[in-house]
């Protein structure tokens, strides 16, 4: 081991935790690209200025969905608008998008999704054909999750107020009463999964943007979650203590908002992380980490250790779930850090990103 | 990926970390220098630190394009960016280094149309798809990419493209590694050399490090193996009793240079007299400007800019940490109000900033079992 930790090191160290620990101001004077990408700003935007001015239990608990109860049913609801650009990529389009991103954040509150409202913002100029496909779209990806479409609104605003066509929709699911899914429920020992290769979503919009000229066969993973959800209840019931899925920011801010949110550490190891050779490659032509590249059909699944073999047998028997990996485990110290164990040999922190690598990816 | 996976072997590493432990004198404690925030960023994000032994130290040195640029030409640059008209380009890490009041970001915010460019030849792609506009360059960075600027240059000129011009900041690695081994706080037994920037000049503008200075170089690349041998070699050096100018990324970089980019650079580019530097202040003959033959390109004529000089914020102690005087947790403003999510210096911007790399990787990497 290189230089030891000196005492002054390590008390500068721990100001630098409790600076971290403590929930995120908003100071900024204008909104900025940052305040979009899904990381630190984000965290700012959402904690310091959303949740103090809507005094929301439910919101605070900052799930995928906000949970309710009306008579005795255990309901879920959620809402995503969607505002990628260009609007169709390879392995997907806006409307599958819009489609999928809200059933799945239902399906990470272990909630069965059930129906679906659609707001449209379309630019005056829209092509006819370009909104046909897109509605296609929309009802082919409804009947696959098996969501009805049931209230919905129309807007156009002038060409120039909006780039072609901006969704929003918002989810209602009924809770599985297989799920006890909490944030707060990490415990050190426990595995936590991946459900498949990460950072394709990302990717192929990046490269379908034709900004870098690089000639890589990506296509988005947006699919569906609900059905990997369901398997994995059935296997680990109880034991499986939280879901997430790793959109914007990626899987590397999903293990720091966990790590933080049940003041635990995690231990990933960086060999074991399914990431497609082109992945890689693009990621390390732009200098960007894949563990901070968005996905649209990944999640992080974490269950308690001794479930861990049949949570991933369950996930590997589903479509795109072929190469789910346990990539870490839970640790005690340090409580709300994540890191990683690289293929070198080395270790380092794993911290949520700051920039905006790549903004409008859903 | 091939041609990069054998040089983060695992078992490679290790066997150079045991034959670096065989080298060094375990009573000596040695402090190298990576010249390059490339080899900086590599070191934290494999953990190569973690494979030396304890009493191998390595310096982060002044190669961080990013680091280097002080707050007036940030402020300048802002200044150009809210030009009516101007379309002011630059690279993604340079939209969050502070001027004297704000970001080009937060510019962006405010009405400025700013973009993010990946190479300046995309700048120049904006300028040909939009004539009505201004397209500035915010150009930085070595020897390395100032060849990609001066091609880029070149092609405008040929092409008659009118509305680019380029706001140039290039700087040259020998003058601040003249000034860094003159003062007299430092103490260093040896430098990784610049890779990237040695595969345009060469390594023979190193020779004057072993020469003047009896210091050992080796130029070397930057995966985290190539960082190890790098090591290896120079304690070899130091235990043989020599002391010179080797190249270990031989694969890349050849002794003498890239002839054919060093003439683009003479063509395109003049010496300044002076440059100032980040926390390293007036350096002489460091930085470049247009050659009087692009001056009509030259964008600190085309746009009236407050050219003022911005003392550095007095807590901030980038320049020490580029000198490698103090190590970043060292300083008074480390990771308390200077942070990756609200740098006041330049160190914590760029991920080859020696203080946003340590912030981001390095915490609790060593010593300190998980438990």
């Amino acid at each position: 081991m290189a230089t030891p930790v000196t005492d002054r090191e390590t008390r500068i160290l721990g100001i630098i935790e409790k600076t971290r620990a403590k929930r995120p101001k908003f100071r900024d004077e204008r909104i900025t690209m940052s305040h979009g990408a899904g990381g630190k700003a984000t965290a700012a935007l959402i904690e310091g200025l959303l949740l103090p001015a809507f005094a929301s239990p439910a919101l605070d608990r900052l799930g995928d969905a906000g949970e309710l109860t009306v008579g005795t049913a255990e309901l879920a609801m959620t809402t995503d608008s969607f505002v990628v650009r260009p609007i169709v990529f390879p392995g997907g389009s806006i409307g599958e998008l819009a489609v999928n991103g809200t059933v799945n954040d239902l399906a990470m509150a272990g909630a069965r999704p059930l129906a679906l409202t659609l707001s449209l913002i379309l630019e005056e100029g829209l092509g006819a054909d370009v909104l046909k496909a897109e509605i296609a779209a929309i009802a082919r990806a409804a009947e696959v999750a098996g969501v009805k479409i049931i209230a919905g609104d129309t807007k156009v605003v002038e060409r120039g107020h909006c780039d072609q066509m901006y969704i929003c929709t918002t989810g209602l699911g009924r809770r599985d009463p297989r799920a006890t899914l909490s944030p707060a429920s990490l415990r050190p020992g426990d595995a936590i999964l991946v459900s498949g290769p990460i950072g394709e979503h990302g990717t192929a919009i990046m490269l379908a943007r034709g900004e870098f000229e690089l000639g890589a066969e990506i296509v988005s993973d947006t699919r569906c979650l609900w059905p990997h959800v369901d398997a994995l209840l059935d296997v680990c019931g109880p034991e499986l203590r939280c879901l997430r899925d790793a959109t914007r920011g990626g899987v590397a801010s999903v293990l720091n908002e966990l790590a933080r949110a049940s003041g635990v550490a995690m231990l990933v190891r960086e060999a074991a992380v399914p990431v497609h050779p082109a992945v890689a490659g693009a990621a390390e032509i732009l200098g960007i980490d894949p563990m901070h590249v968005a996905n649209e059909g990944v999640f992080v699944a974490v269950v308690q250790q001794e479930k861990a073999e049949a949570a991933l047998a369950a996930l590997r028997a589903m479509e795109g779930g072929e190469q789910a990996a346990h990539i870490a485990d839970v640790r005690t110290e340090p409580p709300g850090m994540v890191l990683v164990e690289t293929a070198f040999g080395g270790r380092r922190v794993m911290d949520q990103l700051v920039g905006d690598p790549l903004p409008r990816i859903c | 990926m091939r041609f990069v996976d054998e040089f983060r072997d695992p078992e490679l590493g290790r066997a150079l970390a045991a034959e670096i432990r065989q080298t060094v004198d375990p009573g000596t404690h040695l402090k190298l220098m990576e010249v390059c925030g490339g080899h900086t960023h590599s070191i934290y994000r494999y953990g190569v630190d973690d494979l030396l032994p304890e009493n191998v130290e390595l310096v982060h040195g002044p190669g961080c394009p990013v680091c280097v640029i002080p707050m007036g030409r940030v402020d300048d640059a802002i200044a150009m960016a809210h030009e009516p008209g101007v379309i002011f380009t630059c690279f993604g890490d340079m939209m969050r280094v502070p001027g004297s009041n704000g970001t080009l970001m937060e510019a962006k915010a405010a009405g400025a149309d700013v973009r993010m460019v990946y190479s300046p030849l995309d700048a120049l792609r904006i300028a040909k798809s939009e004539p009505g506009r201004e397209v500035v360059f915010f150009a930085i960075g070595f020897e390395t990419t100032a060849p990609s600027t001066a091609l880029t240059l070149k092609r405008a000129k040929a092409e008659g493209v009118e509305n680019f011009s380029c706001f140039c900041n290039h700087v040259t690695i020998v003058p601040p590694l003249r000034a860094l081994l003159d003062s007299p706080d430092l103490r260093l037994d040896g430098f990784i050399g610049p890779g990237h920037v040695s595969t345009v000049v060469g390594a023979r503008p190193l020779e004057f490090i072993p020469a003047d200075y009896g210091k050992p170089v080796v130029v070397s690349g930057f995966e985290p193996v190539d960082i190890l041998q790098s090591v290896l070699m120079i304690l070899t050096q130091l235990r043989d009793g020599r002391c010179e100018v080797e190249n270990q990324y031989s694969r890349v970089v050849p002794y003498e240079g890239n002839l054919r980019a060093l003439e683009v650079m003479a063509e395109v580019f003049a010496l300044r007299p002076h440059f100032e530097w980040r926390g390293l202040g007036f350096i002489s003959q460091s930085g470049l400007r247009l050659s009087d033959a692009y001056a009509d390109m030259d964008a600190e004529r085309r746009f009236s800019v407050p050219g003022v000089r911005i003392a550095d914020p007095k807590a901030c102690q980038c320049g020490e940490v580029l000198k490698g005087v103090i190590r970043p947790w060292e300083c008074k403003v480390f990771g308390t109000a200077c942070t990756p999510e609200r740098p006041i210096g330049t160190c914590m911007v760029s991920s080859e900033g020696a203080c946003a790399a340590y912030y981001n990787y390095g915490r609790f990497s060593r010593e300190r079992e998980v438990v």
